[in-house]
């Protein structure tokens, strides 16, 4: 027997099998192999097949809609047996028309622009629990729901109902079979127990619960450890508000809760109704059909409908006629009255009929204020049916939403009956079921109406998505001797020149002043030569606002062009928060602080850099420093950007050399790094390969020979050129490690980066220990990149490994050249100090931003690794790139 | 001994009825048994049930059954009703 292994694992639970003999146990066994089966033939069977067998299954339950209700109400003794027609076939017509177009088997849904497909998987074997209420619609709609999913169901109907549901099943079985389903597919429990519900529910080759029923069923299937569909109990609350239209809502009340007797959970339970109509509400009922009762009469109901041990309805009353009703417990009322209606004037145990009532029994509460109203519905359907329904009967939309976020309840029912409403797809678009999910409110895990998609595994298949990228740079950038004469073209009514104490001095700030057009008021900003800080950039905010700057001139090396970014940023959005805007992010386009976009005011900013290395004048970075607090704020947003960059060699002729030097190796680092970062692209590499070929070729010239101008004027392009690389394709960890090293022992920036140079090109050219995710790149290519790199340079090498070796001797070679220190102990740092230092170090290290570009993600053990190679400088780089090498 | 694979090829037509004849002529001198399905398209619960059978028959005899040729659609079911581990399968 297939399932033999199935049942030994469960005869192996003695609680499980308690109560069933081994017949009971063989017999049970043999309906989960036939289901089993029948659910694995399904598996090859097509949308087309499967269509044509529920389209005939359909016409079957149509065809015995009558036959069913009648059935039901002989056996059950609940319900009107006409409602129970309406109930069948909307359990069938309505649920293939919401079903017959969609799709269940293999792709179901298509979402090219996210490049997602859905991919239908059916559940298996279902094992479903039906109730007495509903007990042939119930069958109907879910064997319709499982053909068209491809599922096999054992049913397991309530013992009172269960020959008319099991004929439902046998009908629609028939059907199914007839027309090409597999055997098997659907079986109904014969006179069944409690225990083969447990012994199902636990067994392995069940895969999903599908319970509709009483509390304790549902518990059951939620109980047992399988997935579970349940439903909840429901005691809806319906708010009939002043402005409603009262014809239309007496009558909805009345037929919802008068269909089948009131055995939909979904039906009304507890009307409150706004103090000005109540009294012609009452009336309105009264004429219609409903007995009003007294203060007497309600007492006699609530005694005897409602157990008063438990507090829940009375099993003899549900789904019985009101006249019967009143009968029983010997109330008069008028020949043919439809409904009883009880004034209540409270919820909870003390006030009876507050709650689930599944009978012709309605309470009704009057509200002196909508507050009072949506209040006391508040507390009805926490009686008893959170999760469930709620129904409001009013035209003012505020009032309607106000209660559809009061109330907890899965299906919120506007101006129609509670019910038919919930049943879905008659007053409303709400999917067709006769399953009502309830949240966990309900102790479900759905609000949904229960449909075909929930007898689905919905698979996903994922393809990997290029995410668009960008290459943003000023849109004006001017360059080469001279370029600042430019400065002409762009009328400003007012222009700050933000600049340092030096660069006054030296006539710079006069070589541009000369170019700016005459009619322009100009004034001057100096700012002290160092990365700025907050009472900086306020002074310069305070400038900007009082001469009502239309452009600022930002002239200097990178903190002062920062500097001026940063005073832009809060003079035109004066709202900023800097140090939220320096909040810490993984993907520029998902971060979770944006930018200002409104503006009070616009001014112009143009950038002209004195000196070729930080790319300021190009990139949307500015860095903060804050004295306080011992730390730097990053900020980064494109629209930091300088509008226009004057990159003009004259600012630079005057460098001093060593600063040649340091400021010439920070533009190789950002071009080698956005070279080989994850976030390189074609637009940002022909820029990165560029500014290196112009570094090697034309940094030690600037360096050796301070006055040639056109090495001046090359480097001075290629750290713009660099910049607009890094601006796009972002930097790696060198960077990373030279912030932390920088801001430790105060190395330079551009010498500290020197210094770990070497050691990250060999890092990164070897095969990472973890790799980056990286969705822009193809594979791991960083040492293939470095290679080609050593061939633009013509370095030679015939290998890979060779190119990369040759391009770090290169490095080296040009580091030497420069003069720059080559090792951190060159620095005269102690190595028991930097011993000291370097956790700190590699925690600040780990922390920065930068590496998150790198190709190779660094181990925090990796980042201390590269700071003792550049600690011990030379001959380590050798030995670490012939050992992989080797 | 020399091992005596025998073949025999499935028609769609009629699978169960086919295996069914296999497994009622199952021989202990056949070592190897390979039935050829590359021309069934689909199985139905009977088919099921017969390889069921022919899987238990064979493992009491100590033959290897081969399928060979099974499509993927057929293989799925027969994954879902436990049945790949009693079989071999070729393609």
């Amino acid at each position: 027997m297939i399932a033999s292994e199935a049942a030994q694992e469960l005869i192996r639970t003695p609680s499980v099998t308690d109560g069933l003999s081994a017949e009971r146990i063989a017999y049970l066994e043999n309906l989960l192999r036939r289901a089993k089966t029948a659910a694995a033939i399904f598996t090859q069977f097509t949308q087309d097949e499967v269509d044509r067998i529920v389209k005939a299954m359909v016409l079957a339950g149509l065809e015995k809609s009558p036959y069913l209700a009648q059935l039901a109400v002989e056996e059950t003794r609940l319900g009107v047996m006409e409602d129970k027609v309406i109930k069948n076939m909307v359990a069938t017509e309505f649920a293939y028309h919401y079903i017959k177009d969609k799709r269940t088997v293999g792709v179901i849904r298509e979402i090219p622009e996210r490049n997602l497909i859905e991919i239908a998987e059916p559940i298996g074997v279902i094992f479903s629990l039906t109730p007495i209420t509903n007990p042939t619609s119930t069958v109907l709609f879910k064997c319709i729901m499982a053909i068209k999913t491809r599922n096999a169901v054992i049913f397991s109907p309530h013992p009172k109902a269960w020959r008319c549901s099991a004929e439902a099943s046998k009908i629609m079985y028939d059907a199914a079979v007839k027309h090409g389903a597999p055997d098997g597919v659907f079986a109904c429990l014969e006179s069944h127990t409690l225990e083969d519900n447990a012994y199902l529910m636990r067994h392995r080759d069940v895969a999903l619960i599908d319970a509709t029923g009483g509390p304790g069923a549902v518990k059951a299937a939620y109980s047992s450890g399988k997935p579970a569909l349940g439903v909840g109990p429901g005691n809806t609350p319906v708010y009939l508000e002043k402005s409603a239209n009262l014809n239309t809502a007496v009558v909805d009340i009345i037929l919802s809760k008068t269909f089948d007797n009131g055995t939909i959970c979904a039906s009304e339970q507890t009307v409150v109704i706004d103090d000005e109509i109540y009294d012609s509400t009452l009336g309105k009922f009264a004429e219609l059909g409903a007995h009003i009762c007294n203060e007497q009469e309600t007492k006699l109901l609530a005694r005897t409908v409602i157990d008063p041990q438990t507090g829940f309805m009375q099993p003899m009353a549900i789904g019985q006629k009101a006249s019967d009703i009143a009968r029983f417990i010997g109330l008069a009322v008028k020949p043919g009255t439809k409904l009883l209606i009880a004034p209540i004037q409270g919820v909870g145990r003390e006030h009876p009929l507050s709650v689930e009532k599944l009978f012709p029994v309605l309470a009704v509460y009057r509200a002196k204020s909508v507050d009072e109203a949506l209040r006391v519905c508040l507390d009805v359907s926490h009686a008893g049916g959170i999760g469930h329904t709620a129904v409001i009967f009013s035209r003012n939309d505020e009032i309607i939403r106000k209660f559809g976020e009061l109330i907890n309840a899965g299906r919120i029912i506007v101006n129609s009956p509670g019910s038919i409403g919930a049943l879905g797809a008659v007053y409303n678009d709400l999917v067709p079921t006769f399953a009502f999910g309830c949240g966990t409110g309900g102790g479900n895990s759905t609000t949904d109406n229960v449909n075909i998609y929930h007898y689905l595994n919905i698979k996903r298949l994922a393809r990997r998505t290029q995410n668009h990228m960008w290459f943003r740079v000023p849109n004006q950038i001017y360059f080469n001797m001279n370029a600042v004469e430019n400065l002409r073209q762009f009328a400003s009514r007012c222009s700050v020149v933000v600049t340092n104490a030096v660069l006054e001095k030296n006539g710079h700030v006069d070589l541009v002043r000369r170019s700016i057009p005459p009619e322009t008021h100009v004034h001057v900003l100096v700012i002290p030569d160092a990365e700025p800080e907050a009472k900086a950039i306020l002074q310069g905010v305070e400038t900007l606002n009082f001469y009502k700057a239309d452009q600022i001139i930002a002239l200097g090396g990178g903190s002062v062009i920062d500097a001026a970014k940063i005073m832009k940023l809060k003079y035109e959005s004066p709202q900023a928060d800097l140090e939220e805007l320096a909040a810490p992010f993984l993907d520029l386009r998902k971060r979770v602080v944006q930018y200002p976009t409104e503006k009070v005011t616009h001014a112009r900013l143009i950038a002209i850099p004195t000196t070729s290395g930080t790319g300021s004048e190009v990139t949307p970075f500015a860095v903060l420093t804050d004295k306080k607090r011992g730390c730097k704020i990053t900020l980064a947003d494109y629209s930091l950007s300088p509008d226009v960059a004057i990159v003009d060699p004259q600012f630079v002729m005057s460098m001093p050399k060593n600063l040649t030097a340091d400021t010439g190796i920070d533009c190789l680092t950002h071009a080698l790094e956005s070279g080989v970062s994850n976030y390189a692209s074609p637009y940002t590499d022909c820029s990165a390969m560029q500014a290196i070929r112009m570094v090697f070729k034309y940094l030690p010239i600037a360096y050796e020979q301070p006055d040639d101008e056109e090495a001046h004027c090359m480097m001075h392009n290629a750290a713009c050129i660099a910049a607009m690389a890094f601006s796009n394709a972002s930097v790696g960890v060198n960077h990373a490690l030279a912030h932390a090293l920088g801001a430790r022992f105060g190395v330079a920036h551009g010498r500290a980066n020197a210094l770990l140079l070497p050691h990250v090109i060999a890092y990164n050219a070897a095969v990472p220990a973890k790799f980056m995710p990286s969705p822009y790149q193809q594979g791991y290519v960083a040492h293939k990149k470095y290679a080609t790199v050593a061939d633009l340079l013509g370095l030679g090498g015939t290998t890979v490994e060779e190119k990369v070796a040759n391009l770090i001797a290169a490095t080296e070679k040009l580091l030497d050249r420069l003069g720059l220190p080559r090792s951190i102990e060159e620095l005269g740092i102690s190595k028991q100090e930097f011993e000291r230092a370097v956790p700190d170090m590699v925690k600040t290290a780990f922390g920065d931003p930068s590496w998150r570009s790198n190709p190779r993600m660094p181990l925090v053990t990796e980042l201390a690794e590269l700071f003792w190679k550049a600690y011990y400088g030379r001959g380590v780089t050798k030995m670490a790139v012939s050992k992989q090498t080797a | 001994m020399e091992a005596i694979a025998v073949r025999r090829k499935i028609e769609e037509s009629d699978v169960a009825a086919a295996i069914r004849d296999v497994a009622a002529h199952l021989d202990s001198a056949d070592r190897e048994l390979v039935l050829d399905f590359s021309s069934v398209g689909r199985i139905d619960p009977d088919a099921v049930c017969a390889l069921d059978d022919l899987a238990r028959r064979s493992n009491d005899k100590s033959i290897k059954v081969t399928l060979h040729g099974v499509n993927l659609d057929v293989y799925k079911a027969l994954k879902l009703v436990n049945l790949t581990s009693r079989f071999s399968f070729v393609n």
